[in-house]
């Protein structure tokens, strides 16, 4: 009967709007958490601008740069890779973007003969290699969506052991760079060894006007500050990561939210087609029932009766429906 | 003169001070106006800003500071300020580093441990 359909039809739009409301209040709280992610970038950049002025005013009095993280190797044969992905899905191509890029670039380092060691950031990220079969060197988890310094500070010691051990000979720091609101961009940068010319070690920085005392020697404060840049760096990027994670969720989720508006819109649609039917096919049952009982007699009389007893059934159906 | 007191999460601190008390790897260090330019390493242990509203004592563990141009810049990543340090933590912190001590003298991060959890008692008393 088409009253079964109908049924169907009011539970799966029903189902569709408890869907609707979940990706709504998850596409909200996306959109507030970017802006608190975004003042995080903000709030981090005074420190590694700090870092980076003392670093180039080190160099400028003569701290030299041969400080292991500043040495680049001859011959690279393996190359580390760190991928910041997030935590959780649901947040459109955010993971799959990065973990490609870095997937590919392992790749091309193969083809070269390089190995590669993988240093992970997020669940989504370690899911995705040890399915596909690779090595996985280190994973870490549990704060893409909001990173803590110490967060950062853990990554980078077990970066720089594997660099400093000379186990591999470069460091590459895959993530996803927050351009604005509406355009992300996945990045692959050198990450280690520290390039000089960034940092202004090469001794073309300003040296704010020279005459620096040092208190140690310039070349230990510089071998105490240069591993704070690189974990400074790769907060940065925790922190890039977690903005964009949070921009891709709320533009996914929007979309979701935005289909199951159109879903709804042609379910309610095809329900009340199937309603309308069903009334039909009652209307016409009834008629020629009635139909049926008026060819039996030619009593008027029992003509007023049908009359009577099908305009009843007929505000029954309408109310009925109605309630419904 | 102008302090900052930088950590890598936020700038903490930043006004006038007339001296800042600090301690470098090779010891105590005083800033006064017009310090000459200077660059140092700075070790476990107390930091004094004489801010306009009164003296800030802070824990600092480990990190650098710069003074140029009538500004010192205190970097750390991990200072805290007399109000935000938990004693009793610092407390039980001490016993855990001392007892990593007695078993094992040469321990460099219980050593460590064990300073800065000496350096927050110190600091949580000035308040």
């Amino acid at each position: 009967m088409a009253g079964g359909q109908e049924r169907i039809l009011r539970r799966r739009i029903s189902s569709i709007e408890a869907t609707k409301k979940i990706t709504r209040a998850m596409e909200l709280i996306a959109a507030s958490r970017i802006v608190k992610a975004q003042s995080r970038v903000q709030a981090a950049k005074p420190y590694s601008e700090k870092v980076t002025d003392v670093i180039a005013n080190l160099a400028g009095g003569g701290a030299g740069v041969d400080h292991p993280l500043l040495t680049p190797a001859d011959e690279v044969t393996r190359v580390a890779y760190v991928a910041i992905a997030a935590d959780r899905g649901l947040c459109g191509g955010y993971n799959n973007n990065v973990l490609r890029a870095v997937e590919r670039a392992i790749a091309a380092d193969q083809s070269l003969d390089r190995q590669y060691a993988l240093v992970l950031s997020g669940k989504k990220a370690a899911s995705y290699f040890s399915f596909r079969g690779y090595e996985v060197h280190a994973a870490y988890e549990g704060f893409s969506d909001q990173p803590n310094y110490s967060d950062a500070k853990a990554i980078a010691e077990s970066v720089a052991d594997l660099f400093e051990s000379g186990e591999v000979q470069q460091v590459r720091l895959a993530y996803t760079r927050f351009l604005s609101m509406g355009s992300q961009e996945v990045t692959i940068d050198q990450f280690m060894p520290l390039e000089a010319s960034e940092i202004g070690a090469d001794g073309d920085g300003d040296t704010g006007g020279g005459g620096y005392e040092f208190e140690p020697e310039p070349a230990e404060i510089l071998s105490r500050l240069l591993p704070r840049y690189a974990e400074a760096r790769l907060y940065a990027a925790l922190l890039e990561g977690s903005a964009s994670e949070h921009a891709a969720r709320q533009r996914a989720m929007k979309a979701a939210t935005d289909n199951a508006e159109d879903l709804k819109t042609n379910l309610t649609r095809i329900m009340n087609r199937a309603r309308q039917d069903a009334i039909t096919t009652e209307i016409m049952e009834i008629v020629s029932g009635a139909e049926a009982m008026n060819d039996d007699g030619d009593d008027g009389g029992l003509d007023e009766a049908i009359t009577q007893s099908l305009e009843g059934s007929l505000a029954a159906l309408v109310s009925d429906r109605n309630d419904a | 003169m102008q302090v900052e007191l930088v950590s890598p999460e936020a700038v903490l601190f930043s006004g006038e001070c007339s001296q800042v008390v600090t301690r470098t790897v090779d010891g105590d260090i005083a800033f006064l106006d017009n310090h000459a330019p200077f660059i140092g390493a700075l070790d476990i242990g107390q930091t004094q800003l004489w801010a306009t509203d009164g003296v800030i004592s802070l824990a600092i563990n480990g990190g650098f500071v710069e003074v140029s141009g009538n500004a010192v810049t205190i970097l750390s990543d991990g200072a805290m300020a007399a109000q935000e340090v938990d004693p009793s933590e610092a407390e039980s912190d001490l016993a855990i580093a001392e007892e990593a001590l007695a078993s094992d003298a040469d321990d460099q991060d219980a050593a460590n441990a064990k300073k800065w959890a000496e350096t927050r008692l110190r600091v949580a008393a000035t308040v």
